[in-house]
C-alpha cells in the first residue's frame, strides 16, 4: 500500500512527547480487544439481572385492535410483560420529529414496530413468554411507492411528505447543445455494524436508571430516555459501554427506553440484546431513492444546468430524514461547478423501514447518479470520462448550489489525477482464486472482461442549518510521582473509530503530556454531540484542544505543579452556519466540504453476471492527518461500505415486509470480496478547522460505489442504472 | 444438564444448562468468557470462533452439551499472561482493530492458519479468513497484521 503523505506538516504541530498528533500511537484499548477483554454492551452482567426482550409487529401495516397478556403473564420465569399504557412519560421519539411510538398503541407502520415487552430469567423464557401474546391485528394496504407515497393513505397526520428541499440558482430555462437524461435507483443499504444493539438498564434508588449503552450520542438519548420515563434528564445517566461499529444506525433509539421501562418497572437490572434478525428491524437503514437526473452541457463538455428530482424513502418514521433530505438536494450536482440548478429533492413516509442516518447520509444517494450522468455526458461527447470531470471540476472559490462559497481547499481535479495515475493491476490472473466466482470454480477465463471506472465525492462535514452543534471537553492535570499527567473527559462517542487515540494525541502535542488517560463517556458531563458527520475528530478534537489551552494557562512552562490539580471544562463550536430557504436553498448551511476520488478496476464474468472487484484505490484530502493509520483505515473501511452498495447490499422488501433480515441473505463483503486498495492522502489544510483538519469517515463512501458502477459498465457496455449491481442485470435475465 | 468442559486449560463446569443453548452462550454467560462474539450467532460472521479440540469453529453453531469432555481454546486462552500472542500483537500494531467486535474471531481464524501454514500467501489469507466478517476496515489491515504475524513466527 502506497500512502503519500503530502503538502503541509506545519511545524506548529510537531510535538516533544511521542505519540502526539500526526503519528500513528497504538489505540488504547486495542489490547484488550485483541485479548477478548474489551466489554461490549452486550458483554455487560449484572448478577441480579433479567432479560428484556421485544415483540414485534408481523405486519407492514395495521391497525390493533386487542392485546392479551394473560397467558404471557403466566409463564414461569416472567417477571413483567409491558405494553405502551406502561410507558409513564411520553409514548413518542424521534431525533427531529418526535412521530415514533416507543410502543405501538393502536396501529403499527412497519414490520417490526415494537408493540410489547418481557422481562424474564432467561432469553429462552421470554422468547417462549412473548409466542403467548395474543395480539390481534386488522392489516391493511401498506403505502410502499416512494414516488407517489404523498398521494396515498396518509400514514402520519400531516400526511406523508417528510420534507421538501428545492434548489433555484441561476437561469431555470437555460439552454444546451447537448442534453443528458437518466432515471436511477439506489436499494436499502444496511450499516450492518457487528456487535448488535445491546445495554444494561440498572433502576438506582433516586428513583432513576443507569443505562450502560452502545450508542452514537449519549445526550440525545438521554433526553429521549427521560421523556418516555416521565423523569427529570437527571436521574437517567447514560454511560457508553463497548461499541462494535455503528455507521449511523445508532443515532436513533433501539432498545434504551425499553430496556429502562423493564428495569424500573421490575426494579431488577435488565439486559437487553437483539439477535442479527432483530437488529435488522431494530435499526434505521439507508435511504432507497430514485434519483431523475437531467445535464446540460456545451459540445465541449462543460456543464451549463443540472436539473434533479430525487425522492427518497423515508419508511414509517421521520428519524433523520429531513436532515437526509438536505443534504442530497444541496450536495445534488456533486464536486462541479454548475451555474444553473434546479433540484428538488423529497423524503416521504412510507410502511417501509425506517430510513436515517447511515455513512454518506443522503450524498450517497445523489452521488451515484451524478455520476452515472458525468460518464453518460462524457460518453455523448467521446470524451474522456476523468477529462469531463477535471473540465467541470470545483477548486477553491467555487460556488455551490446553495450559494455557498468553497472557502478552503477543494482538490477534485487533483484527486482525480492522483487515482488516475496509479499503476494499474496485472492483466486477468491465470489462479482461480483471482477470478469471479473465485474457489467455486464458476470460470478460467471464458466470458470474463475487464473494466475501469472512476468516480469523486464531495460531502458536507458536521451538522448543518444552522444547527448549535458543539462539543464539551474535560482536561485535568496533575502530579503522578514525579511525572505531569493528564485525564481527558468527554460525552462523545468512541465507535471504533479512534477518537480515543486522537484525544490522547491531541493532549499529548498541546500540554507536552506523555501519559494521558481517557475517562468513560458519560453523561456527567455536557453533550459531545454525535458521532456522524464526519464531525467527532473535527468538533470534540476542537474541544479537547481548547480545554487543554485553558489548562496551559494556568500551568505556563511548569512540569512540577506539586499538589496542585488544574481541572478545566470546555464547551467549543465550529463556525456557525445558516438554515437554506425555504422557496430557493439558498444559504451558507454547510460548515466544510470533503472530498475524495476511487478508481476501480472489475472483472465481470458476462456469462453468470458474477463481478470481481481487482483493486480499489483512493484519493482523499483530509487536511491533517491527526493520526494517519487511523485516516487510512476510515477510507478503506467506507471504500469497502461503497462496494458492498455497488455490488451486493440490499435490504430486499416486498410490500413493506423485509425479505432477508440476516447475514445469510443480506451480504456484505468478505475479505475475498475485497481487492487491494492503494490510498493517497493529501493534506491541504483548511484554515477553519481545529489543526486544519476535515472529516475523514463519509467521503469514501460516496465515490466507491460509482466507481465500481462505471467500471462494470465499461466492461460490459450496460447502461446500468440501479445498485447494487446484481447477477440478473449482467445477463438479463 | 450439567456440562463438564476443559477451556483454556482449565477443568469447568456449567450448571442448569438448557438443552438448546450453544456453545457461546455456555461461555459468554454461564462461564465468564465474553471475548468470542455474538454478531449472528447463525455461522455466517465467525465472531465467535473457538477452537475445540484444536478445530476452529463457529462456537454459535455447537449445541453446549456437544463439548462435554472435550476441550476449547478461546480467544482469552491465546496470551500468555501479559504478553501477547504475536497474532494479537500485530493486530494492535497493523491498526486492524476498529470496533473490535470481528477481533476475537479473526484473531483464532488467523492463529490457526499460521498453526498449519506458517508462510501464507495472500490468497491463502483470503481464503482461510473468509468465514470473518469486518465491517470497519475493508481487511486491507488484516492482511497487514497476518502477513506481520507470519513474518515474525
Amino acid at each position: 500500500m502506497t500512502t503519500n503523505f503530502g503538502t503541509l506538516t506545519p511545524a506548529e504541530l510537531t510535538s516533544a512527547v511521542t505519540g502526539g498528533i500526526g503519528t500513528s500511537p497504538q489505540r488504547p484499548d486495542g489490547n484488550l480487544k485483541v485479548r477478548g477483554e474489551f466489554a461490549y454492551a452486550s458483554d455487560l452482567w449484572h448478577e441480579d439481572m433479567i432479560w428484556g426482550a421485544t415483540l414485534r409487529s408481523p405486519h407492514p401495516y395495521a391497525r390493533i385492535t386487542g392485546i392479551d397478556l394473560t397467558e404471557a403473564l403466566k409463564t414461569p420465569g416472567v417477571y413483567a410483560v409491558l405494553t405502551h399504557q406502561d410507558v409513564p412519560g411520553r409514548n413518542l421519539y424521534g431525533l427531529e420529529h418526535k412521530d415514533q411510538p416507543v410502543l405501538a398503541v393502536d396501529v403499527v407502520r412497519y414490520q417490526g414496530e415494537p408493540v410489547a415487552l418481557v422481562g424474564a430469567d432467561h432469553p429462552e423464557t421470554a422468547n417462549r413468554a412473548m409466542k403467548r401474546i395474543k395480539v390481534t391485528y386488522e392489516v391493511l394496504e401498506p403505502v410502499v411507492d416512494m414516488e407517489t407515497a404523498t398521494q396515498e393513505t396518509p400514514l402520519h397526520p400531516g400526511g406523508n411528505l417528510v420534507r421538501h428541499v428545492p434548489i433555484r440558482r441561476g437561469d431555470q430555462a437555460p439552454k444546451a447543445d447537448v442534453v443528458i437524461t437518466g432515471r436511477y435507483e439506489v436499494g436499502m443499504q444496511d450499516q450492518a455494524f457487528l456487535g448488535p444493539e445491546s445495554g444494561l438498564a440498572v433502576p438506582a434508588d433516586d428513583g432513576g436508571v443507569d443505562l450502560y449503552v452502545a450508542t452514537q450520542w449519549l445526550h440525545v438519548d438521554r433526553s429521549q430516555v427521560a421523556s418516555a420515563l416521565g423523569v427529570a434528564e437527571e436521574k437517567v445517566r447514560l454511560t457508553l459501554s463497548g461499541v462494535g461499529g455503528a455507521f449511523g444506525g445508532r443515532e436513533d433509539l433501539s432498545m434504551q427506553v425499553h430496556a429502562c421501562l423493564l428495569a424500573l418497572h421490575t426494579g431488577k437490572p435488565v439486559k437487553m440484546v437483539y439477535n442479527r434478525e432483530e437488529s435488522f428491524y431494530g435499526h434505521v437503514h439507508r435511504h432507497p431513492a430514485v434519483l431523475h437526473y437531467e445535464h446540460g452541457a456545451t459540445a465541449d463538455g462543460k456543464l451549463v444546468y443540472v436539473k434533479a428530482k430525487m425522492f427518497l424513502d423515508g419508511g414509517a418514521y421521520a428519524s433523520s430524514t429531513p436532515a437526509v433530505v438536505a443534504n442530497a438536494a444541496t450536495l445534488g450536482v456533486g464536486p462541479y461547478e454548475v451555474d444553473n440548478v434546479t433540484i428538488d429533492c423529497y423524503g416521504v413516509y412510507t410502511n417501509n423501514p425506517p430510513c436515517g442516518a447511515m455513512r454518506g447520509f443522503g450524498a450517497v444517494q445523489a452521488g451515484f447518479a451524478y455520476e452515472s450522468q458525468m460518464d453518460k455526458l462524457a460518453e455523448a461527447l467521446n470524451m474522456d470520462p476523468v477529462d469531463v470531470r477535471v473540465r467541470n471540476a470545483m477548486t477553491e472559490g467555487s460556488v455551490m448550489p446553495t450559494g455557498q462559497v468553497v472557502d478552503s481547499a477543494a482538490p477534485v481535479a487533483q484527486l482525480l489525477k492522483l487515482v488516475q495515475d496509479k499503476p494499474m493491476p496485472a492483466p486477468m490472473s491465470a489462479d482461480l482464486r483471482q477470478l469471479p466466482g473465485g474457489v467455486s470454480n464458476t470460470t478460467h477465463g471464458e466470458g470474463v472482461v475487464r473494466g475501469v471506472g472512476y468516480a469523486v465525492g464531495i460531502k458536507n462535514v458536521c451538522f448543518s442549518e444552522g444547527y448549535d452543534d458543539y462539543s464539551t471537553a474535560r482536561v485535568r492535570v496533575q502530579m503522578a510521582g514525579d511525572e505531569l499527567t493528564a485525564q481527558v473527559h468527554t460525552a462523545a462517542c468512541e465507535v471504533g473509530q479512534g477518537l480515543v487515540t486522537i484525544m490522547q494525541q491531541i493532549v499529548r502535542t498541546e500540554l507536552d503530556i506523555e501519559k494521558v488517560t481517557v475517562l468513560p463517556m458519560d453523561t456527567s458531563i455536557g453533550n459531545g454531540g454525535s458521532t456522524s458527520a464526519s464531525r467527532q475528530t473535527y468538533v470534540t478534537g476542537g474541544a479537547v484542544k481548547a480545554a487543554c489551552a485553558a489548562v496551559k494557562a494556568k500551568l505556563g512552562d511548569r512540569t512540577d505543579i506539586g499538589d496542585e490539580v488544574i481541572d478545566e471544562t470546555v464547551e467549543w463550536r465550529h463556525r456557525a452556519t445558516e438554515p437554506l430557504d425555504p422557496e430557493t436553498g439558498q444559504g451558507n448551511a454547510h460548515v466544510q466540504y470533503g472530498f475524495a476520488a476511487h478508481r476501480a478496476v472489475v472483472d465481470v464474468d458476462t456469462e453468470l453476471g458474477l463481478v470481481r472487484v481487482v483493486q480499489l484505490d483512493c484519493a482523499q484530502d483530509v487536511g491533517k492527518a491527526l493520526n494517519p493509520q487511523a485516516v487510512v483505515g476510515q477510507i478503506q473501511g467506507g471504500s469497502a461500505q461503497g462496494l458492498g452498495l455497488a455490488v451486493m447490499e440490499e435490504i430486499q422488501t416486498s410490500q413493506g415486509k423485509v425479505r432477508n433480515p440476516s447475514f445469510t441473505d443480506y451480504l456484505i463483503p468478505t475479505v475475498l470480496d475485497m481487492p487491494p486498495m492503494s490510498i493517497d492522502v493529501l493534506e491541504l489544510a483548511d484554515p477553519h478547522a481545529p489543526y486544519g483538519i476535515r472529516g475523514v469517515g463519509e467521503p469514501p463512501t460516496i465515490s466507491s460505489t460509482p466507481a465500481i458502477v462505471a467500471a462494470i459498465r465499461a466492461a460490459t457496455g450496460l447502461a446500468l442504472t440501479r445498485v447494487p449491481v446484481r447477477p440478473e442485470h449482467l445477463t438479463n435475465t | 444438564m450439567r456440562v463438564n468442559v476443559t477451556v483454556n486449560g482449565e477443568q469447568r463446569q456449567a450448571d442448569d444448562v438448557w438443552e438448546g443453548e450453544s456453545l457461546l452462550f455456555m461461555l459468554r454467560e454461564r462461564l465468564g468468557l465474553p471475548g468470542s462474539k455474538n454478531a449472528c450467532e447463525q455461522g455466517e460472521c465467525g465472531s465467535c470462533t473457538v477452537y475445540l479440540d484444536d478445530v476452529p469453529v463457529c462456537s454459535c453453531l455447537v449445541a453446549a452439551g456437544q463439548a462435554q469432555d472435550r476441550s476449547v481454546r478461546t480467544v482469552e486462552g491465546l496470551a500468555s499472561g501479559d504478553s501477547l500472542d504475536p497474532v494479537q500483537e500485530a493486530f494492535v500494531e497493523a491498526g486492524a482493530v476498529q470496533c473490535g467486535f470481528c477481533t476475537p474471531g479473526l484473531v483464532v481464524a488467523a492463529h490457526d492458519l499460521l498453526e498449519r501454514v506458517p508462510s501464507p500467501s495472500d490468497p491463502e489469507i483470503r481464503e482461510a479468513l473468509a468465514g470473518n466478517l469486518c465491517r470497519c476496515t475493508g481487511y486491507e489491515k488484516i492482511m497487514d497484521a497476518v502477513r506481520l504475524a507470519a513474518g515474525r513466527r
